[in-house]
């Protein structure tokens, strides 16, 4: 585990998403963000209305410097799509990327229970509950950097093949290119004339 | 990466093409390239323009490559370029990345029996209608019939064979096949202009850049384009013209038309080796059967193995402006990546306590990657640039003596406990996999399918990552119903490991058996990520069987499941008091 100078003190800010009306507009974001500050080693609670968009990265930033945080939680969209970007902000405020945490409001609540307020917002308090009780017992980690071996492999001589393997090529580098038939051209070869130029395929 | 290259019998750098091996080959098959129209021998071109530009031998045919049985084109070829021994050779190479573009297969559409393409010889797919009107086709372009060799004077397509058809579980559009009829009707109308020609469609797609001017054209060139798809089709047994019956939904009526020749505008089918790639590179792929993209609109060209990518029709159906376009995306997005030199690993790897591992062996047996080494007698190590991350080990460690880092066990239990702090009776507990299931959720989201709201979920990385103990916890917390969800059997993110998770929830309902509590309240489902509305179903149906759960029963396996002390701890406690 790689020493964590925040370890002993720990100090979470949630930041509850809006995200337009697409959280908002069926889950209590208000009652969220209440119901948030109850939860243990919570310093501060922030609404926003797109917490992806500067305004709301910023607010993440001055909050980390303002109440000393040491873990954030956004509660907005799923991880696969903004966890890198969050990752970034929380880096760019000082804070090592993994004290990061995401409760999954969107995707996973409200999009899925539209006109069910009172058991979305349920559902909602409880991903902010997990998502806090992790986020409090996150480490800061350090990434692996690897060295990649400068080689393409292309899979298929048909015209997607051939294209990628010579643009690959002319920027210098190297590729092997593998087909399994005995010529490459794919299906496009067995063509007459292709649209919508109407000339030949080879 | 291992790549087998095959042998081709002929060394195409002294072969120079002479075709003195062709003329005495003896051997006659169908050619592959001309659909099977014409011949070829067992040594032969692929086609003119092929590229390496020789001969080969294809030994499935040849009659062997015993000189004594045959051996005629070695006697010929002045070069002495054919080798009967020759063999397959296997290529060693460092790759640091990898552009998949496997293309596609085109549908078959003999199971689709109304349209009559095994029974009559007239009924021919586009693609053979390529190989007639080409002038290196097996007719040097005279666009005639397979039954008489005559020139017809009517033709009719019909479109969407094999495409927008869920009925033979084909529900997507193929896109290509709309323009690629018109481009044939513009084709015969320029070589035969006395020539009537048919379309029957659905929808006509000519949605791309001078697409709808190229179907102006063929109309005003006199082609006919009827709405509706024939519902049977009969030939003349004395002229073996065709009669297919159609509803025209334009007029509302049903018409006859009798016609010398029809072409089935065939749609496009997954590759039959998408499978192989896919297990191969740990890929996954979307309803239809291509392979799923990392994010549909931004990163439409990555796949989820990061270092490798998507060209052309293998990820979805797209012409060849499209395909080039994605080629020239994929080769950027690879030699961004081979530019860089470099390569940054998310921090979720695991880690070894050596002290407090009993050398026992066991993660080094479940991990996928062989990146856990273990030697008899010694504590295990992980490489950690081998390691991808799923947890397998941590999960199957006894001795707690593995961190998976980001994924921890505490952190884990802390999420459990957390969801399941108030009302446990109310919600079904899901463990999801980041790749597949937990993805599945937010295509479910994305796709707005409602489900009751009743459902937690907990993400990790692998479904093998969750352990005995996180799901007894789940239990011990009051859960009526746990669910482990992850990719499907064969197509785990990480090669093999959910036959970890498979493994784990056996033993789990034997033990909850045991325990008196029923194995139905821990569900396995796999479920991937484009499976949105399955994940739905799934929670439906949880949800539907959390009600049947009575809260004796809940109570009866939060006492059940209770931990039992352990040893360690006793013997801890025992020193503790000795000292």
């Amino acid at each position: 585990m790689v020493a964590n100078p925040t370890n002993d003190k720990i100090r979470v800010g949630v930041f509850v998403c809006d995200c337009g009306l697409n959280i908002a507009g069926a889950v209590d974001c208000a009652a969220v963000a209440e119901y948030a500050e109850t939860l243990p080693d919570v310093m501060c609670v922030v609404r926003n209305k797109y917490t992806c968009a500067d305004p709301g990265q910023n607010e993440i930033k001055n909050a980390i410097h303002q109440h000393q945080l040491t873990r954030v939680v956004v509660a907005s969209c799923t991880p696969r799509q903004h966890e890198p970007t969050f990752r970034q902000c929380v880096r760019e405020a000082g804070l090592n990327p993994y004290l990061l945490e995401m409760a999954n409001l969107r995707e996973h609540c409200s999009w899925v229970h539209p006109g069910e307020w009172d058991g979305a917002t349920a559902k909602a308090k409880d991903l902010v509950a997990s998502a806090v009780a992790r986020a409090r017992l996150l480490q800061p980690q350090e990434e692996l950097t690897v060295p990649v071996t400068k080689r393409a492999l292309v899979i298929g001589g048909g015209v997607a093949g051939i294209e990628a393997a010579i643009e690959l090529g002319d920027a210098g580098h190297q590729v092997v290119l593998v087909e399994k038939q005995p010529s490459i051209g794919g299906i496009m070869a067995q063509l007459d004339k292709t649209f919508p130029t109407m000339d030949c395929s080879i | 990466m291992k790549i087998r290259k095959k042998a081709r019998y002929v060394d195409p750098d002294l072969c120079n093409a002479c075709e003195e091996c062709v003329k005495v080959c003896p051997v006659v098959k169908p050619d592959e390239y001309q659909m099977g129209l014409s011949s070829r021998k067992a040594i032969y071109i692929p086609f003119p323009q092929a590229v390496p530009c020789s001969y080969i031998l294809n030994m499935d045919d040849c009659l062997g490559n015993n000189p004594i049985a045959c051996g005629k084109c070695a006697e010929v070829c002045d070069k002495q370029a054919i080798n009967y021994d020759d063999e397959d050779e296997i290529i060693t190479r460092e790759i640091g990345s990898i552009i998949v573009a496997i293309g596609l297969d085109v549908y078959d559409p003999t199971e689709m029996d109304e349209y009559g393409y095994t029974r009559f010889e007239n009924v021919i797919t586009s693609m053979e209608f390529e190989r007639l009107i080409c002038a290196g086709g097996p007719t040097a372009g005279h666009f005639v019939r397979p039954s008489d060799q005559q020139r017809p004077k009517r033709i009719g397509f019909i479109q969407c064979v094999g495409s927008r058809n869920p009925k033979i579980g084909r529900p997507y559009c193929s896109n290509i096949c709309c323009m690629n009829t018109i481009k044939d009707t513009l084709l015969l109308a320029d070589h035969y202009p006395d020539m009537e020609n048919v379309v029957f469609y659905q929808d006509i797609r000519s949605f791309g850049k001078s697409f709808e001017d190229m179907f102006q054209r063929s109309r005003e060139a006199g082609t006919r384009y009827i709405r509706g798809l024939p519902g049977d089709v009969r030939e003349d047994p004395n002229t073996r013209n065709l009669t297919v019956t159609v509803e025209n939904t334009t007029k509302g009526k049903l018409e006859h038309h009798e016609l010398d020749m029809l072409v089935l505008s065939v749609g496009v089918v997954p590759p039959k080796d998408l499978a192989k790639i896919s297990g191969m590179l740990t890929l996954s792929k979307t309803s239809d059967g291509f392979f799923m993209e990392s994010h549909p609109k931004l990163k439409p060209v990555d796949a989820p193995t990061r270092g490798v990518y998507f060209a052309g029709f293998c990820e979805s159906p797209k012409d060849i402006k499209d395909s080039v376009c994605q080629a020239g995306a994929a080769s950027s997005r690879s030699g961004a990546l081979l530019n860089a030199g470099q390569i940054q690993i998310e921090a979720i790897t695991s880690r070894i306590d050596e002290t407090a591992c009993k050398k026992c062996g066991l993660c080094a047996a479940v991990c996928p990657y062989g990146a856990i080494v273990w030697k008899k007698g010694e504590a295990a190590v992980v490489i950690e640039a081998a390691c991808a991350g799923c947890g397998a080990c941590g999960a199957t460690c006894l001795f707690g003596a593995i961190t998976m880092r980001h994924f921890t066990d505490d952190q884990l239990m802390a999420q459990v406990r957390a969801t399941l702090g108030e009302n446990p009776q109310d919600k079904v507990f899901c463990f999801a996999c980041n790749w597949c299931s937990y993805a599945g959720g937010d295509m479910a989201g994305i796709s707005r399918m409602k489900y009751p709201t009743t459902n937690r979920v907990v993400r990790t990385m692998c479904s093998a990552r969750v352990s005995e103990e996180m799901v007894l916890e789940a239990f011990r917390c009051g859960a009526p119903i746990v669910l482990v969800s992850g990719c499907h059997y064969a197509d785990c993110h990480y090669i093999n490991a959910n036959r970890q998770t498979v493994k784990r929830v056996q033993n789990l309902w034997n033990k909850l058996e045991k325990a008196g509590v029923r194995p139905e309240r821990l569900q396995l489902e796999w479920i991937s990520a484009a499976e949105g509305q399955k994940f739905a179903k799934v929670m439906y149906q949880l949800e539907e069987m959390r009600q049947a759960v009575t809260m004796e029963e809940i109570e009866h396996a939060r006492q059940a499941l209770k931990p039992k002390p352990k040893k360690a701890a006793k013997k801890k406690a025992e020193a503790a008091v000795a000292s």
